[in-house]
């Protein structure tokens, strides 16, 4: 699995200059990568049907608990088919839909990326490889749904987007650390008999606080579904893509991962149950006002997500049998509608929905296609999604003490869901066709074949269900449950209860559909105050940054350098005296000079020097005196290494002593005239910081040498230099053998210092030019 | 500067102190001197060089752009740890050869690396420099 998803990667990586080398026949290798990738899941589902996942481990980095090991069973398998069975038709798709994009060549790397994350996230059985391609696929949607750069809505988007399920990432990297070091491993499979283990733990809430967060964020769940429709901004075929298998099913991927490892106690199950169902109500009753053809969908994905956390909070056998079979529902039919969307837009030229209409004579296949898509969503026999809605019901109805309030909500959203495809499904097509939209025609054979088979096998999985996922189901509900369903899915059920719903459901979606002309306008008169929007909350969070980061930046970088230095000094010198003064409370040390001090006459002579090319840097009043003075002192200072025997530190020394002129001599010319600018207030200060840091490292030094710690690394050095470094300057064997790595990373720091240098005075000649 | 003594002496201390520069990076490892030092040096070569004739005179003789040869010096030093790594062994570990050869000796990656730092010192300390005289100029 390492191997396909390496070559996935590679392939996403070249497929910008593939598409610049085929142009108009990239379709065909469009389609051919995910579907190569969807047969080589589907050559595996045998094994996992059978109930013995695919395993492979690699080594990477073990002592961090870090290793690429991969798990396929039925779970992931069920979203590896969905990722790549979608992604199929999304890339056929796009590689029509996007042929007049400037950009077009860059989305196909993007979106390779994109399924290539999203695969690892499902593959992935050790957190920490799971949480990378969790950020992978953040990343990857956050260029996707920028992908419109030039709009400054769409760069705000994909910000957004990123930021939410940035800081969820977080949460849930902190939530598996924690997880971690409660279980002492990294590998998920490994926790699947510790669930009494990790839920007895004091850490317990935490970690399902934590990994909650992550799922909730990436999942879009109230509160923090705002990021979803403004994900909109993305090319359709994006959004089908994002809504459909990718992206926010990550979440919900999550949370069936764990459910059976850190699931179970109410905590785990309140939790996802009521934030589900708040979703799923909530997003139904917002869904209800929308108008663009692409935001009425995206509300309603994030109903169906919500119902999906819902139904994995009720966790019941038949709750889980409900999510499996919705989760594929959802994902058929939206991924369809969405392409449908897109071809809508792409051929009549608009989304909002008052603007279309009679449309089925100009593209009868798109008509087709988002009908039978839109069945499947409502819940009419015989599609899937049918299936999927009768067990929602018949589980919603079972839970106690709840059931009765939860299923009068499950049955209102699935009713807000059929106005929905109402609004979508239908509405464009039926009626007389409209003068303004005469130029619309049928979109080409490549925008059509994918919406239309997905729509299809919608179809067949509902007239055959057992035939096409009763295995997957069974072996999905062993990783989510830890046991077999022993149900199986049938179509019919007979007259009872839940198909008595299901036409209420119906009936209700129609008649709130028609009188959608009569609420919306008393609707629009509502006002909300702003504190009840997440999105404000959003908003105040990130401007209350920038403002914070504003203040901040102009405080610590006012434009003089004696405050620069200032702060560098005091942020060093206080938190290190502050340790210093602790260890001489704690009788660490003493200052005592060495008894036999003995000083020659050169090194009071340079001591001399050393002292009066300071008091001549500070009472000179010219620059070229204090230049000179500070060569003089530097000098010095690299003699004084040469007395004690540091001849390595005392050229250095003398060559950036040297250079040092050289630059201030540069610069002398064009500074302004010599003035005494600071006040004898400001003098008093530097000298007080100067001198509190000469006398904190004069002290620094004297605990050192007086405690005499005993440290191995002197003499290791001297021991090892010449016959493990085969180098007699101990010095240098230091810097390129022993600590090597230190000097690469010191002189990577040089190399982007330059780069800064370089930056800043081309910023300053194209301000002259 | 205006200087022909200083210009034509500057023309012969260039290509000196250049061997000398270069000399202390290969007797680094043994005696005191190393890349950092050895870099300093030769950006110090360039340095004179630029006093006695000007920047444009400099940048010509120097003839590469300072910023490449930073990343060349960064590229050199990464280099310096593929022997190690495709030998399986820890992540930049030394790597020695003997040649044999009485002047030269036993040659390794460390000494690859040193060379590395050499060319990212001379380049970032001549990318300062000519950027700050070349403003001057402007």
């Amino acid at each position: 699995m390492l191997a396909l998803l390496v070559a996935s990667f590679a392939v996403s990586a070249i497929s910008p200059y593939i598409y610049r080398l085929l142009k108009a026949r990239f379709v065909w290798f469009g389609a051919a990568f995910p579907l190569t990738l969807l047969a080589a899941f589907v050559l595996r589902y045998p094994q996992v049907a059978s109930g013995v996942p695919v395993r492979e481990r690699w080594s990477w980095a073990p002592s961090l608990g870090l290793d690429l090991s991969f798990m396929l069973d039925g779970l992931s398998l069920t979203f590896a088919l969905l990722v790549t069975l979608i992604g199929a038709a999304v890339f056929l798709y796009a590689s029509v839909y996007l042929r007049h994009y400037e950009e077009a060549d860059r989305f196909f790397g993007f979106i390779g990326m994109f399924m290539t994350s999203m695969l690892g996230v499902v593959l992935a059985d050790n957190m920490l490889l799971l949480f990378l391609f969790w950020e992978l696929t953040s990343i990857s949607s956050f260029l996707l749904i920028g992908f419109n750069h030039h709009e400054a809505s769409s760069r705000s988007s994909a910000l957004k987007a990123l930021l939410v399920t940035g800081a969820g990432g977080l949460a849930l990297l902190a939530g598996m650390l924690l997880l971690g070091s409660v279980t002492g491993s990294f590998e998920i499979s490994s926790f699947y008999a510790m669930n009494e283990l990790i839920t007895s733990h004091p850490h317990y809430p935490a970690i399902v606080a934590l990994i909650l967060v992550g799922a909730f964020t990436k999942s879009a769940q109230f509160p923090f579904h705002f990021w979803l429709p403004d994900a909109m901004a993305a090319p359709s075929p994006v959004s089908a893509y994002l809504h459909s298998a990718t992206m926010v099913k990550a979440g919900i991927y999550l949370i069936a991962r764990f459910n059976h490892e850190i699931g179970g106690t109410a905590l785990w199950q309140d939790s996802i149950l009521f934030t589900g169902a708040t979703t799923m109500i909530l997003a139904g009753l917002l869904s209800y006002r929308q108008s663009d053809l692409k935001r009425l969908l995206a509300y309603s994905t994030l109903s169906v997500l919500g119902t999906l956390v819902m139904l994995l909070g009720i966790g019941s056998k038949l709750a889980i049998k409900a999510f499996f079979i919705y989760l594929i529902a959802h994902s058929l039919y939206k991924a369809t509608l969405f392409l449908v969307a897109g071809t809508l837009d792409h051929e009549a030229g608009t989304r909002d929905v008052g603007k279309l209409g009679g449309l089925f004579r100009a593209m009868p296949v798109t008509a087709v296609t988002a009908v039978l898509a839109s069945f499947s969503m409502m819940g009419v026999i015989p599609l899937i999604g049918f299936i999927g809605k009768e067990t929602l019901y018949k589980a919603v109805l079972e839970v106690h003490p709840w059931g009765r309030v939860l299923i009068v909500l499950a049955v209102a959203a699935s009713a807000f869901l059929v106005v929905v495809t109402l609004l979508v499904g239908f509405r464009p097509f039926l009626g007389k066709p409209r003068p303004e939209l005469a130029e619309a025609h049928e979109a080409p054979l490549a925008m059509l074949a994918g919406p239309f088979i997905l729509a299809l096998s919608g179809l067949l999985l509902g007239l055959f269900p057992d035939f096409f996922v009763g295995h997957l189901l069974e072996a999905s509900s062993v990783s989510i449950l830890s046991e077999r369903l022993g149900i199986e899915i049938e179509l019919w059920h007979g007259f009872n209860l839940v198909l008595l719903l299901s036409f209420v459901t119906l009936l209700a979606g129609v008649a709130l559909y028609f009188f959608r002309p009569l609420v919306l306008p008393r609707i629009e008169q509502l006002h909300f105050p702003a504190l009840l929007k997440p999105s404000v909350w959003y908003e105040e969070a990130l401007a209350g940054m920038l403002r914070f980061a504003a203040g901040l930046t102009s405080f610590l970088q006012n434009g003089y350098l004696r405050r620069y230095l200032a702060v560098i000094i005091l942020s060093a010198l206080v938190p290190a005296s502050l340790m210093l003064f602790r260890s001489w409370r704690a009788g660490g040390f003493a200052v005592t000079l060495p008894a036999d001090v003995s000083v020659t006459a050169y090194e009071a002579a340079l001591a001399l020097i050393i002292a009066l090319a300071t008091a001549m840097l500070l009472k000179s009043d010219s620059r070229l005196k204090a230049i000179v003075s500070m060569g003089v002192l530097g000098f010095g200072v690299g003699i004084i290494y040469i007395i004690y025997g540091a001849p390595d530190v005392a050229l250095t020394t003398f060559a950036i002593e040297t250079l040092n002129v050289i630059l201030f001599v540069l610069v002398l010319a064009r500074l302004p005239k010599f003035t005494s600018r600071s006040r004898p207030s400001g003098r008093l200060r530097d000298g007080l910081i100067a001198a509190s840091a000469g006398i904190f490292m004069t002290l620094t030094v004297l605990q050192v040498t007086s405690v005499g710690r005993a440290s191995g690394l002197k003499e290791f050095f001297g021991r090892e230099s010449l016959p493990g470094g085969h180098g007699r300057n101990v010095v240098n064997v230091i810097l390129v053998d022993f600590r090597a790595l230190d000097t690469l990373g010191e002189i990577t720091v040089l190399a982007i210092a330059a780069l800064g240098v370089f930056a800043l005075l081309k910023l300053r000649t194209g301000k002259t030019e | 500067m205006n200087s022909l003594i200083l210009s034509t002496s500057s023309r012969y201390l260039l290509v000196l102190l250049q061997l000398f520069s270069v000399f202390l990076l290969l007797r680094g490892h043994n005696e005191p001197g190393g890349g950092f030092a050895g870099g300093l040096v030769a950006a110090a070569a360039y340095a004179l060089y630029f006093i006695a004739n000007g920047v444009e005179e400099a940048r010509r003789v120097f003839r590469f752009e300072p910023l490449t040869v930073v990343v060349a010096g960064l590229g050199v030093a990464l280099a310096s740890a593929l022997p190690s790594i495709l030998g399986g062994m820890e992540f930049m570990r030394g790597v020695w050869v003997n040649t044999g050869i009485p002047v030269i000796g036993k040659v390794g990656t460390p000494l690859l690396f040193d060379f590395g730092v050499y060319l990212l010192v001379l380049g970032i300390t001549l990318k300062i420099l000519f950027s700050l005289a070349g403003e001057d100029e402007a």
